[in-house]
C-alpha cells in the first residue's frame, strides 16, 4: 500500500487540564479529500491546530505521520516546509505587512527550508497573478496589510491564495466556506478543486453539506467530543444535514 | 480586472535581504566588530586646555577657532551633566579618554590612491560605497557622495568636483574652517549655541571632524550626500560637528551612517549637528545608527549623547529628520526643529530599536515660532530583551505662532515581557489657534501572529523581522532607498535572540 499523506493514530491532546482530543484515528491516502463535520466545540479546530503545531496544547498520547514522517517532532515552520498547510478558521491580521510581501516571504522561507533557490521576482509575480486571477482577488487587496480590514470572505480567499501558492501536500481547510457569499463559494471551491492532485490530500472541516456539492469528498467523517465517531461516503453528509448530530452522540460516549 | 504589473517589487527584494541577514546571524553576532590595524596619531589622554590646543594645532586651525574652542572649554568647566533622561550609566571618566585619534596615513589624501588600503578594505566590509568608479558606474547604487570619517579625520571626500560645478561645497568641517571661514563663522553655533547643553559645549571645545555642506541659492543637490562615521581607536570619544546650510530655494538630502567595532569599555560619542534652511529651502537628514550596543550582559557599548537641531530660518522652509537607532548602549538624542519662518515645516520620523540591556531616550522637539508653521512626528519604538525605550517629545507654540499645527504619533512594540516602553510628551501652547494632535499606542507581537507566520513556513526570527518591518513601515518609507535596505537588515540583526 502507498504511504498515506496523513496518518493520525490515537491522538489525545489537552489544554491545561481539559482533554479535547480523545483518541483521533484518521488515514488520508494520497489524492483523497476527506471532510470532517461536527458540532460546535467538538474539537475540529483543535485538531487542525495540533496538527499545525500550535504551542498551547499538550499531546498526551498518539502519533501523527505526514507522508511517513513523524509530524509531532517538527516545529510549526518545519511542518509547513514539509507540506502541511492550514487555512485558518479565523485568519490572523499582520499590520503593516503587505499581503504581497508576506506571500513572497512565506514562499521563499519554505523553498529555503527545502534547499531550493529563491524565487525570482518575475516568477513570483507570475504565480501570484495566475492564482489571484483564478480566485478573483484584486491587486489592490494584495498591497494592503495581510488580513487587516479584509472582509470575512476576503480573508478566506486570501487563505486559499496562500494555499495555491505554497502548493502543500496536505491541506487542512477549517471552515473556509463560512462567511462566503454564494458566488465566492463557487470561486473558492473552484480554486480548491484546481488544487486536487494525485499527490495532494485535503481535510475539509465544514458545517455545511452545500460546500461538499462543490468540493466532492472521497470520505466524510463525523467528529464528536474529540474523536471521529462515524465515517462514510459523501451521502453521510446528506444524512447529517437531514437528521442532525443526535444519532451520533451515543457513539461518542 | 486586476493589473498585477504595477505592484512595486522593491519591498519584496528588501524582505529577502532581511531574511538573509537573519540567517547570517549565527555566524557573526555583531558583524562590524572588527578592528582595523592602522597606526594612530593620538592626543595625550584626558581633557585640559592643552588637549584643546593640541586638537586645534593638529588641524592647523586659525586663531579665531582656537579662541572659540577655549571659550567653550571654559564654559564647559562650569557645567554639570544633565540627569533628566531615563538612562542610567556609570559616571564617565573624561580624564581617562583620548580626545583625538587620527589615522596615520598621509594627512590629506588628494585621491583614493593615496588612502591607506586597510581603510578602503574596512569601508568595503562596511559596504560604504567609497570607490568612485563603482558609484559612477551607477549599476546598483544611486549616486551618493561619501565623506568618510574614521575616528577624527575626514579620510576622503568623493564627488567634490562634480558638486563644485553647481557651487555646492561638501567637505570636512576642518577644511571648511580653513577654506570658508566667513561661512563657518556666520553659521557655526547659530542653531546650537555653545552653551546649549553639557555635551554640546564639550563638543564645541574638542570637536575633531565632521561634514560641512553648503548649497547655494536655487540649487537642487543632484545626489544624496553621505557621511559614514566609525569609531575605531580604543577609548576615544568622538565629537563630530556637522553644519549644513541650504540657501533660499535649495534642496539637499544628507545621509549619516555609523558603525563602531566591538569594545569592552564604553566610548563616548557627543556630536553636534546644525542645519539651517533659508527661504523655501528643504533639508532632509537621515541617520542610521548601529554602534556597538554592548554584549549580551550589558557590558561595553557606545554612549551616544547627541545634539541635533535644524533651524527653519526662512519662510516656507522645511527640515525633515529621519532616524533609525539600533545601536549604542545608551542613546540620548532629540533631533529638533525650530520653525521660525512663516509657513515652515518640521518632520521627525524615527525608528528606535532596543534589545539586550540597551537604554534609549530619544525623541524630538518642534518649536513653533512662525505663523502657520506645521510639524509632524512619527516615532516607532521597539523594545526587546531587558531594554528600556523612551520617547520624549516636546511640541510648543509661541504666542506669535498663529495657526501652528502638529500631529504626533508614537507607537511602541514590545517583544517579551522584561523590556519597557515609555512615552513622555510635553505639549505647550501659548496661543489659542494652535492645533496639536497626539496619538500613542503600545502593542505586543501576539502568539497568534507568530504561529500564523510559522504555519506559513517562517522561522521565529523571520516572523519577528517581518512583523517589526511591518510595524515601522510608515517610517521606512521616508528613508532614502539605500538606507531602507540597510535598515531592514539592521532590524533583524538587532532583534536577534529576542524570541524563544
Ligand atoms: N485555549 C483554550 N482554553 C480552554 N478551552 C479551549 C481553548 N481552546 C479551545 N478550547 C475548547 O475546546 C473545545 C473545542 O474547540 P474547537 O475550537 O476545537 O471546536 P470546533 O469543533 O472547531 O468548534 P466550531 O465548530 O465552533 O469551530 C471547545 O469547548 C473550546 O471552548
Ligand atoms: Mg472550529
Amino acid at each position: 500500500m502507498t504511504t498515506p499523506i496523513l496518518e493520525i493514530r490515537n491522538l489525545h491532546a489537552r489544554i491545561e487540564d481539559r482533554e479535547i482530543l480523545k483518541g483521533v484515528n484518521l488515514i488520508i491516502p494520497p489524492g483523497e479529500v476527506h471532510a470532517v463535520m461536527g458540532r460546535n466545540g467538538s474539537g475540529k479546530s483543535t485538531l487542525s491546530y495540533v496538527l499545525a503545531g500550535k504551542e498551547d496544547y499538550e499531546i498526551t498520547e498518539g502519533e501523527v505521520l505526514l507522508d511517513g514522517e513523524n509530524l509531532l517532532d517538527m516545529d510549526p515552520s518545519e511542518r509547513a516546509a514539509a507540506g502541511l498547510f492550514l487555512a485558518f478558521q479565523y485568519p490572523i491580521e499582520i499590520p503593516g505587512v503587505a499581503t504581497m510581501t508576506f506571500l513572497k516571504a512565506a514562499m521563499n522561507a519554505q523553498r529555503k527550508a527545502r534547499g531550493e533557490g529563491e524565487l525570482s521576482t518575475p516568477d513570483f509575480m507570475r504565480a501570484v497573478k495566475t492564482a489571484g486571477t483564478d480566485l478573483h482577488i484584486d491587486t489592490e487587496m494584495l498591497k494592503r496589510p495581510l488580513n487587516v480590514g479584509f472582509s470575512g470572505g476576503e480573508k478566506k480567499r486570501a487563505e486559499v491564495l496562500q494555499m495555491a501558492l505554497l502548493q502543500p501536500k496536505m491541506c487542512i481547510l477549517d471552515e473556509t466556506d463560512s462567511g462566503l457569499d454564494i458566488d465566492a463559494l463557487q470561486v473558492v471551491s473552484k480554486g480548491v478543486n484546481a488544487l486536487r492532485a494525485a499527490n495532494r490530500s485535503m481535510l475539509v472541516i465544514t458545517h455545511y453539506q452545500r460546500l461538499l456539492n462543490h468540493i466532492v469528498p472521497d470520505v466524510v467523517h463525523v467528529f464528536s467530543d474529540g474523536r471521529i465517531v462515524e465515517s462514510g461516503d459523501k451521502d453521510l453528509a446528506l444524512q447529517l444535514e437531514a437528521k442532525g448530530y443526535a444519532d451520533f452522540d451515543g457513539a461518542a460516549a | 480586472m486586476a493589473d498585477y504589473d504595477d505592484i512595486p517589487t522593491l519591498k519584496e527584494n528588501i524582505d529577502r535581504a532581511t531574511v538573509d541577514s537573519v540567517l547570517a546571524l549565527d555566524v557573526d553576532k555583531y558583524k562590524y566588530g572588527f578592528e582595523t590595524a592602522i597606526e594612530s596619531d593620538m592626543a595625550p589622554k584626558g581633557l585640559s586646555e592643552d588637549t584643546v590646543r593640541f586638537i586645534s594645532a593638529k588641524k592647523n586651525e586659525p586663531q579665531w577657532m582656537l579662541d572659540w574652542r577655549l571659550e567653550a572649554y571654559r564654559r564647559w568647566l562650569t557645567m554639570t551633566e544633565p540627569t533628566w533622561a531615563k538612562v542610567h550609566y556609570p559616571k564617565l571618566d573624561l580624564q581617562d579618554m583620548y580626545f583625538y585619534a587620527a589615522p596615520k596615513s598621509s594627512p590629506a589624501p588628494k585621491s583614493l590612491d593615496e588612502v591607506d588600503p586597510a581603510l578602503i578594505a574596512m569601508y568595503d566590509k562596511l559596504g560604504v560605497p567609497l570607490r568612485e568608479r563603482e558609484i559612477l558606474a551607477g549599476v546598483e547604487r544611486p549616486n551618493v557622495a561619501v565623506d568618510a570619517v574614521m575616528d577624527s579625520v575626514s579620510v576622503v571626500t568623493t564627488f567634490r568636483e562634480e558638486l563644485s560645478k553647481v557651487g555646492i561645497i561638501f567637505c570636512s568641517i576642518s577644511e571648511a574652517i580653513r577654506e570658508y571661514p566667513e561661512l563657518v563663522q556666520k553659521y557655526l553655533a547659530s542653531v546650537v549655541p555653545v552653551s546649549d547643553n553639557y555635551y554640546a559645549t564639550l563638543n564645541s571645545a574638542v570637536f575633531t571632524d565632521g561634514s560641512f555642506v553648503y548649497i547655494p541659492k536655487g540649487v537642487r543637490c543632484p545626489m544624496e550626500l553621505s557621511t559614514y562615521f566609525r569609531i575605531n581607536e580604543k577609548k576615544t570619544g568622538q565629537f563630530e560637528r556637522t553644519l549644513i546650510i541650504a540657501e533660499a530655494d535649495s534642496y539637499v538630502s544628507y545621509l549619516e551612517g555609523c558603525t563602531a567595532p566591538m569594545r569592552d569599555e564604553n566610548q563616548l560619542h557627543a556630536a553636534v549637528v546644525e542645519l539651517v534652511a533659508l527661504e523655501n529651502a528643504e533639508i532632509k537628514y537621515s541617520t542610521v545608527q548601529n554602534w556597538y550596543p554592548g554584549d549580551k550582559d550589558g557590558k561595553g557599548g557606545i554612549y551616544n549623547f547627541v545634539t541635533k537641531r535644524g533651524d527653519c530660518r526662512g519662510d516656507n522652509s522645511k527640515i525633515s529628520w529621519t532616524q533609525v537607532e539600533t545601536g549604542s548602549a545608551i542613546t540620548w538624542k532629540y533631533p529638533s526643529c525650530i520653525l521660525r519662518g512663516d509657513g515652515s515645516r518640521g518632520e521627525f520620523y524615527s525608528i528606535a530599536i532596543s534589545n539586550g540591556y540597551q537604554q534609549v531616550d530619544s525623541g524630538t522637539k518642534m518649536i513653533h515660532l512662525g505663523k502657520n508653521t506645521s510639524s509632524r512626528i512619527i516615532a516607532k519604538g521597539i523594545a526587546a530583551g531587558f531594554s528600556d525605550n523612551t520617547y520624549r517629545g516636546q511640541v510648543s507654540a509661541h504666542a506669535k505662532a498663529k495657526g501652528a499645527r502638529n500631529f504626533t504619533q508614537c507607537d511602541s512594540l514590545l517583544i517579551g515581557d522584561k523590556c519597557g516602553a515609555h512615552t513622555v510628551p510635553y505639549i505647550e501652547s501659548r496661543n489659542g489657534t494652535a492645533v496639536f494632535e497626539h496619538e500613542a499606542t503600545t502593542s505586543k507581537i501576539s502568539d497568534d501572529q507568530m504561529f500564523y507566520c510559522q504555519q506559513r513556513g517562517l522561522s521565529e526570527e523571520e516572523a519577528v523581522a517581518l512583523i517589526v518591518n511591518g510595524f515601522v513601515r510608515d517610517v521606512l518609507q521616508h528613508l532614502p532607498m539605500e538606507f531602507m535596505v540597510e535598515t531592514q537588515k539592521l532590524i533583524s540583526i538587532s532583534l536577534e535572540g529576542s524570541v524563544g
